[in-house]
C-alpha cells in the first residue's frame, strides 16, 4: 500500500459535554477501499461519520481528506497551553524559556487548526456524501424524488435544467428506478426503493467517498441483498471509497476490506476483515463475534457466547500493531501477550 | 412434540383490509399449530402477512380489517369469534405479545413499576403482592437493581432494558403463549443475544410456547423448533428448523436463504428480482411465480397444494409434483449448506 490514504482520521475526539462519544480514534481509508466500522449501540459509529462530514466542530484531532486537513479540533492545544502556564509558576528562568517556547508552538498549532478548519473548501466537502440509516426519516416527505436528488446539485450551483435532468434521470436509471418515479413522493415507495433514492441522492454528486451509516439495517433480507449489490456495483464502477457503518456483522464482513471495532468511543481493534473474523484478539471483539447468530440451527445449539468483562485500561493504552496490519488497543506491556495469542 | 395436542391451532385464516384502492388480501388461508412448549418462527417477505396473522390471534386487528374466514382455537375457544369482554380475560393471561419497538409499546409517562402491576391489579391481585411479583419479574428478565428500575421512567433505560421490561409486562399475567413480533430487530448483537438467551430460559423454565416473527435468519436458527415460511399471505413451506435450513424445498425459501450474506464468501448476493405481487388482485397461480426462475407453466395457472416431504415438512410448490421435472436447489445454496456442515465439524473437532 504505497498510495496515500484518501481519508485519514487522527486522534479524533468528539465530546458532548461529559459524554466522550468519540475518543482518540485514528484510522485511514485507502482509495477504493471499504472500511467497516462496527460496535454496539451508542459506541460512537454515527458520531464518527458525522464528524467527518463536519456536522460538528470536532473537539480534538484532525481529519485529512485528499491530503488536506478538512477538520481540526483544538482541545489538546488549549490543554498544552494551560498546562505550560501552570508550570510557569515557580519555574527557573531556563525552564520559563522552554515553557514560553512550548506555549508559542501550541498557539501556532492552534491557529493553524482553526484556520484549516474554517477555510476548508465546500467543493472538497461535497466529494464526501453520506447515506443514512433510516430511509423514511432521511427523505423530506414534501419533496418529489426529482427534487430530493437535484437538491445537492442546485446547492452546488448547478442551474441548467438540462444538466440537472440528465443527471437525475441518469442516476435513477443507475439505481434501478425509472423516469416515471421522479415525480412521485417518498411515501409512495417501498423501503428498498426509498433506500435507492437515498443512494441516488448521494452518488449524483459524484463523490469520491461515501459514508454509509447502516444503509440496510431497516430492510428485510431480500431487499437488503438488492441494496448491497447496488452499492457494490457502484463502488466498482465509480471507484468509490466507502466508510461502512453497521451493527449487522455478517453484512460488514461481506462488504468491507478492513474493519475497525469500536467500544465506548474508542477503537479497540483494527484488522483486515478476514483476519479480524479468523483471529480476533481484543476480548471485546471476541465477545462481539461470539454473539452473532448464524443461519445454522445445529451450530446455534452449541454456540457459546463470550461475555465481555471490561478491565481498566493501561495508562499508556493506544492502538498498537500486533501483527502487520492488525492493531489492538492496549498498553505497551500487553503487546507481548497479544502477540503470543496471535501466534498460537 | 408434534403428537401432543396443540395449545393453539389456526385453520384457514383469511383476512383482508378495506383500503381506498380496494380489498387487500393480506392473509389467504393460513393454517398452523403450536405445540405446548414449542417455538414456531414465522419468516418471510415484508408485507407477507406475518404481523397480521399474529394480531388476529391477539384480537387487535385494526378497524379496517375484515375476517373472511377460518378459526384460531385456544382452549377450545375460537379467538376470531370471541366477544371482546371474553377476549380481555385471555389477553395477557393465556396469550401475550411483544412488539418490535419497545418505546412504542411502553407508556412514556408512566413509571415502569406501574406499567408492570397494572395488568395484575386489573385481575384483582392486591397492591403489595403485585409489587412483589413485579420485582421478581424484573429480576427474572435479568434487570439489575429491580427496586430502582421499578421507580424509573422508560426514557431512563437503555434499549435492551426497555425490551426486557416489555417482555416482563407480557409475562406479568403468566401467559402460556408468547407472540414476539421482531423483538430484537432494533437491538444490536450483544443485546439481541441477551434477549434471545432470556427467551430460551423462559421457554425452558416456564414451558412457554412461542410464536416468533423475525427477518433475521440467524435468530431463527437460534430460537426456532419449527419454521413457517410466508409469501404473499400464505405459508409456502413448513418444517422443523433443520428441515427448512438444510433441506429447503420451496423456491422462495431457496431465494430467502440465498439472499443473506454469509461469513465465508464474497460472491455476489442472490437478490430476489422484482417486487411482491399486488395483494388487491393476487395472482391466479403461485404468487411467487413471477420472480421464480424455476417456475413451471402451471405455476402461472393454478395454486400449488401442500406437498408432504416428511411427516413434519411440507412445501406448496409444483416442483414437488411427481410429474414435474426434478429440480435441485441452487448450487450456491447447496455449497453454503455444505460449508455450514464443515464449520460445525471443524468446531466439534476443535473442542
Ligand atoms: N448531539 C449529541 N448530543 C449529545 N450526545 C450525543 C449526541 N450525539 C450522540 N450522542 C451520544 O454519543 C454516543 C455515541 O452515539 P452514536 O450515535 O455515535 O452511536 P452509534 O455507535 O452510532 O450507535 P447506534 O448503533 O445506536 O446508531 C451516545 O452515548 C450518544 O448518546
Ligand atoms: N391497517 C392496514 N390497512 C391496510 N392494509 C394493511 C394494514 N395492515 C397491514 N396491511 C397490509 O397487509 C399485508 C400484510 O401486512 P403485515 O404487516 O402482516 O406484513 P408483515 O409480513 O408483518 O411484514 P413486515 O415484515 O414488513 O413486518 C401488507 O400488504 C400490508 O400492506
Ligand atoms: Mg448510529
Ligand atoms: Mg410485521
Amino acid at each position: 500500500m504505497a498510495a496515500e490514504p484518501l481519508l485519514r482520521v487522527e486522534h479524533l475526539c468528539q465530546y458532548f459535554g461529559p459524554v466522550h462519544a468519540v475518543d482518540d480514534v485514528s484510522f485511514s481509508v485507502m482509495p477504493g477501499e471499504v472500511f467497516g466500522l462496527v460496535g454496539e449501540s451508542g459506541c460512537g459509529k454515527t458520531t464518527t461519520g458525522r464528524s467527518i462530514i463536519r456536522l460538528y466542530d470536532i473537539t480534538d484531532g484532525s481529519i485529512w481528506f485528499k491530503g488536506q486537513r478538512i477538520a481540526a479540533g483544538t482541545l489538546s492545544c488549549r490543554r498544552r497551553i494551560a498546562d505550560a502556564r501552570r508550570r510557569m509558576r515557580g519555574a527557573s528562568p531556563e525552564e520559563r524559556t522552554a515553557l514560553a517556547a512550548e506555549i508559542a508552538e501550541a498557539r501556532r498549532q492552534l491557529r493553524e487548526a482553526v484556520r484549516d478548519h474554517r477555510s476548508v473548501s465546500k467543493d472538497l466537502l461535497t466529494r464526501i456524501q453520506m447515506i443514512y440509516q433510516d430511509p423514511i426519516a432521511s427523505l423530506d416527505p414534501r419533496m418529489t424524488v426529482y427534487d430530493i436528488i437535484a437538491e445537492g446539485l442546485r446547492i452546488h450551483g448547478e442551474r441548467s435544467k438540462e444538466t440537472i435532468d440528465g443527471k437525475v434521470y441518469g442516476i435513477l436509471d443507475r439505481v434501478g428506478l425509472t423516469r416515471e418515479h421522479a415525480h412521485r413522493y417518498p411515501h409512495e415507495f417501498s423501503g428498498g426503493q426509498r433506500q435507492r433514492i437515498g443512494v441516488a441522492r448521494a452518488v449524483v454528486m459524484q463523490p469520491e467517498m461515501i459514508i454509509a451509516d447502516e444503509p440496510v439495517s431497516a430492510l428485510d433480507v431480500s431487499i437488503q441483498a438488492q441494496v448491497i449489490n447496488l452499492l457494490s456495483d457502484l463502488r466498482h464502477e465509480m471507484g468509490l471509497t466507502v466508510l461502512f457503518i453497521a451493527h449487522d456483522l455478517s453484512v460488514v464482513k461481506y462488504f468491507s476490506d478492513r474493519i475497525g471495532v469500536m467500544y465506548f468511543g474508542r477503537l479497540v481493534e483494527l484488522a483486515g476483515a478476514d483476519e479480524l473474523f479468523a483471529h480476533p484478539l481484543h476480548p471485546y471483539t471476541r465477545a462481539l463475534l461470539s454473539a452473532i447468530p448464524l443461519p445454522d440451527p445445529l451450530y446455534e445449539r452449541d454456540r457459546r457466547r463470550i461475555v465481555y468483562q471490561p478491565k481498566p485500561e493501561a495508562e499508556d493504552a493506544a492502538l498498537r500493531e500486533i501483527l502487520p496490519g492488525h492493531f489492538v488497543r492496549c498498553g505497551a506491556a500487553e503487546t507481548e501477550s497479544y502477540l503470543r495469542e496471535a501466534e498460537a | 412434540m408434534p403428537n401432543q395436542s396443540p395449545i393453539l391451532k389456526a385453520t384457514d385464516l383469511t383476512i383482508s383490509f378495506r383500503t381506498p384502492s380496494g380489498l387487500v388480501r393480506a392473509v389467504r388461508g393460513v393454517s398452523f399449530s403450536l405445540a405446548p412448549g414449542e417455538t414456531l418462527a414465522i419468516v418471510g417477505e415484508s408485507g407477507s402477512g406475518k404481523s397480521v396473522t399474529c394480531k388476529a390471534a391477539m384480537g387487535i386487528l385494526p378497524g379496517n380489517a375484515v375476517i373472511d374466514g377460518g378459526e384460531i382455537l385456544v382452549d377450545g375457544k375460537d379467538l376470531l369469534r370471541l366477544p371482546e369482554r371474553e377476549f380481555c380475560k385471555m389477553r395477557g393471561r393465556k396469550i401475550a405479545m411483544v412488539f418490535q419497538d419497545p418505546l412504542s409499546s411502553l407508556n412514556p409517562i408512566m413509571r415502569v413499576g406501574k406499567q408492570l402491576t397494572e395488568v395484575m391489579r386489573l385481575s384483582g391481585v392486591p397492591a403489595a403482592e403485585a409489587k412483589q411479583r413485579a420485582l421478581s419479574l424484573l429480576a427474572e428478565v435479568g434487570i439489575s437493581e429491580p427496586e430502582r428500575r421499578y421507580r424509573q421512567y422508560p426514557f431512563e433505560l437503555s434499549g435492551g432494558m426497555r425490551q426486557r421490561i416489555v417482555i416482563a409486562i407480557a409475562l406479568a399475567a403468566n401467559p402460556d403463549i408468547l407472540i414476539c413480533d421482531e423483538p430484537t430487530t432494533a437491538l444490536d448483537v450483544t443485546i439481541q443475544a441477551q434477549i434471545l438467551e432470556l427467551l430460551s430460559r423462559l421457554k425452558r423454565d416456564r414451558g412457554l410456547s412461542m410464536i416468533f416473527i423475525t427477518h433475521d435468519l440467524g435468530v431463527v436458527a437460534n430460537i426456532a423448533d419449527r419454521i413457517a415460511v410466508m409469501y404473499a399471505g400464505k405459508i409456502v413451506e413448513e418444517g422443523t428448523a433443520e428441515e427448512v435450513f438444510y433441506a429447503p424445498a420451496h423456491p422462495y425459501t431457496w431465494a430467502l436463504l440465498s439472499s443473506m450474506p454469509d461469513l465465508d464468501t464474497r460472491d455476489r448476493l442472490d437478490a430476489i428480482p422484482g417486487t411482491p405481487p399486488n395483494m388487491v388482485a393476487p395472482p391466479k397461480g403461485d404468487a411467487f411465480a413471477d420472480r421464480n426462475p424455476y417456475a413451471l407453466a402451471i405455476d402461472f395457472e393454478e395454486q400449488p397444494p401442500a406437498f408432504p416431504i416428511t411427516e413434519t415438512h411440507w412445501a406448496a410448490t409444483w416442483l414437488l409434483d411427481p410429474r414435474a421435472p426434478r429440480q435441485q436447489m441452487p448450487a450456491a445454496l447447496q455449497e453454503r449448506i455444505a460449508r455450514m456442515k464443515a464449520r460445525r465439524e471443524a468446531q466439534s473437532h476443535g473442542r
